[in-house]
């Protein structure tokens, strides 16, 4: 039989082979298809930069000796209490119900052996998260499935959601078959029913209202929290500035390529903009208003290495979340379940059915019998070296910039690789001296000055 | 006069909200005053919310967003109008409002009961979740959106889309229904739902509403699980 790489066979670059198998699907099953994970195609990202390190004059911090400080503390505006945090790597919200009950306390675990914060999700807070998160924040979503007074009190800091970076303008999603009699019973609703999340607050619109919302949120909770207001990166500049407006002490900043238990794979793939491009947006947005510093900015999508995390500081974030990464290192798509993945149809390293709960790693899945295979305390080990091993990279990079606090990389620290990339995090094209940005800057003056006049 | 008998007075005009609000939380943990009135409301925000005490509270005048949000236990009284989201998530106690209130009342509210003397306007009963909501006059489009649990009452009119993608929430409306949502459907009056109407008007102390005018409205179930066949509906 003849396959793609005999001679005379021409693959077409429009209809590939994953593009017919999807059209051959969507006419077979009749629903979109459905799945966990983040963005899969290539947009410009971290990748595309590099950081310069010091030079001659530069002067560099000495790799293992010299100090490099990586404490944040979020929510210094408005909270009586912000959340101080050891590392600038948090956890991102991530329900129970999409995610197993161990895979929830790993979290926890993970998170405050290494002194950060870990953040519920559409479904409420569980006890056993609440226990095993030193820092835990508490998200406010459209649903607000799980709500109540005593938990918001509860939490270390509450996290308004207006959207996330998978789908930013979509609800939430977790099919029947992750309904478990727990998860029916913290949600309100019946067993084994496709569970939709409506993408509308149900109690407020636009930003007016918000601020307000904010207001309601503080006094309940005696002023005590820092309230973040999280947003899926797409009108970036103005969502920010329109957050800030209504009172956030923290922005939480989703690119496009942040995760999802359960989303159509055309939201995923075709809503928002890269992080990338968005960090510079909100961050212009930030110090307009003076505020830069003064209101945190958390950025999360696509983070996976401490490169990433020190390239997200350089651009000006405060912080950054992780949730993909963070399962992966839980031991998602890890090659000893492979033969398990490929039972389902999948393989690992590829597996992205988050949404169908038959995990065979126990992490996404509310069977009781799947999940009794995830070892919480491995599991929260395991998180915990990724994230050192995060943090150590990022000062790696930070004390080769001569910088005695990661909050101290700036933007002059980078280049970019690519024209996008370049264009995107407004950092100059590796190579490119001042002098020639500036000579053709002048040539296009002069060329539009002769257009217009 | 005892304490507890006293009814204290805060004038919103010169007591800064939340030094009210603090002294109702501080309710929760310490003994005080069980009766308040609050006067000069003058429409504030967040008045009286995140309540876990067995106080009742007394507003005279309109209140603005989110009165009596979340609220455990506590009796609040508007002898006024509200704007959004009253008793927005309410856990339980009661809130009564005796003049009209604007949308999303007793959005996603868990439990207790919301009456509402006046009318209600769009989204009343907003992804309710265990609430009952009483509502004397008529609700605006879209309430009970997305209700999951509870009951919403409506002794006149309903808007359209009444019940739009509502999962285990019972309505009940005397008026007309101007239109059903998606997997809503009119469903028959049993003698327990008959039972059901006369407990709710009881529990809002409305006697001039006859309970066999109501009709019942709930959800279809057609939604419940995807199927290619309903996409219209969603």
């Amino acid at each position: 039989m003849a396959t793609g790489a005999d001679w005379g066979l021409r693959e077409s670059y429009l209809y590939d082979r994953r593009v017919i198998g999807e059209i051959q699907r969507a006419a077979r099953e009749g629903i979109y298809d459905i799945r966990g994970f983040g963005a899969k195609r290539k947009v410009p990202h971290f990748d595309d930069l590099l950081f310069l390190g010091a030079s001659v004059s530069r002067y560099p911090l000495e790799g293992y000796r010299e100090r490099c400080a990586t404490d944040v503390v979020l929510g210094t505006r408005f909270a009586k209490r912000p959340l101080e945090l050891a590392i600038p790597v948090t956890i991102a919200g991530m329900s129970f119900g999409a995610l197993s009950g161990p895979a929830k306390e790993a979290l926890g675990r993970g998170a405050s052996e290494v002194g950060t914060s870990t953040t519920t999700g559409d479904g409420g807070m569980t006890p056993e998260e609440r226990e095993h998160s030193t820092l835990l924040v508490y998200q406010l979503l459209p649903s607000r499935y799980g709500m109540n007074p005593d938990d918001l009190r509860r939490a270390d800091a509450i996290e308004v959601v207006v959207g996330q970076g998978a789908k930013p303008g979509g609800g939430g999603m977790l099919l029947g078959h992750k309904i478990s009699d727990r998860v029916a019973a913290m949600r309100n609703l019946p067993k084994g029913i496709d569970q939709r999340s409506a993408s509308r607050h149900p109690d407020w619109t636009g930003p007016d209202d918000l601020e307000i919302k904010l207001q309601e949120l503080r006094e309940i909770t005696d002023w005590q929290k820092p309230v973040f207001v999280k947003i899926g990166a797409s009108r970036t500049y103005y969502d920010t500035q329109l957050a800030v407006k209504a009172g956030a002490d923290v922005i939480v900043l989703d690119g496009m390529q942040g995760g999802t238990a359960a989303t159509q794979d055309v939201f995923i793939e075709h809503a928002g903009i890269p992080t990338l491009a968005a960090i510079p947006l909100a961050v212009e947005a930030l110090q307009e208003l003076g505020m830069h510093r003064q209101v945190q900015l958390v950025v999360s999508g696509g983070i996976r290495t401490g490169a990433d995390v020190a390239k997200a500081l350089a651009l000006g974030a405060d912080a950054v979340s992780i949730g993909v990464a963070a399962l992966i290192a839980m031991g998602d798509n890890a090659p000893e379940h492979d033969e398990d993945y490929r039972a389902l149809g999948s393989a690992a390293g590829f597996y992205d059915d988050w949404q169908a709960g038959r995990d065979p790693t126990g992490i996404s899945t509310q069977d009781a019998d799947l999940a009794a295979r995830f070892d919480p305390e491995l599991g929260g080990r395991r998180l915990a070296n990724y994230l050192r091993v995060l943090t150590l990279e990022a000062q790696t990079l930070a004390r080769a910039c001569g910088k005695s606090h990661v909050h101290n990389l700036e933007p002059e620290d980078l280049v970019a690789l690519t024209i996008e990339a370049s264009l995107m995090a407004r950092v100059p094209l590796a190579g490119m001296q001042q002098g020639l940005l500036d000579e053709l800057a002048d040539r296009v003056a002069v060329r539009l000055a002769e257009q217009t006049s | 006069m005892s304490v507890a008998a006293a009814v204290e007075t805060v004038d919103l005009a010169v007591t800064p909200l939340r030094e009210l609000n603090q002294r109702l939380h501080d309710l929760a943990s310490e003994p005080g005053p069980r009766h308040w009135r609050v006067v000069n409301p003058n429409g504030a925000h967040a008045i009286a919310c995140g309540l876990d005490a067995d106080v009742e509270v007394e507003i005279d005048g309109h209140a603005g967003y989110y009165c009596a949000g979340m609220n455990k236990r506590a009796t609040v009284t508007v002898h006024g109008n509200v704007s959004t989201g009253v008793a927005e998530n309410l856990m339980s106690g009661r809130v009564i409002v005796e003049g009209s209130a604007s949308q999303s009342s007793g959005a996603t509210g868990r439990g207790g009961l919301l009456v509402v003397h006046g009318d209600a306007s769009a989204r009343c009963g907003i992804s309710m979740k265990g609430i009952d909501i009483v509502v004397r006059g008529n609700v605006g489009h879209l309430s009970a959106f997305m209700a999951q649990t509870g009951r919403l009452l409506v002794c006149g009119d309903a808007g359209e889309a009444l019940g739009d993608s509502i999962y285990e929430a019972r309505l009940y409306v005397a008026g007309i229904v101007k239109g059903l949502g998606a997997d809503c459907v009119e469903k028959e009056v049993r003698e327990e739902h008959l039972a059901e109407v006369r407990q709710l008007l009881a529990a809002a102390e409305i006697t001039d509403v006859e309970p066999a005018s109501f009709r019942r409205y709930g959800s279809a179930r057609r939604l419940y699980t995807f199927e290619i066949d309903n996409a219209d509906a969603y």
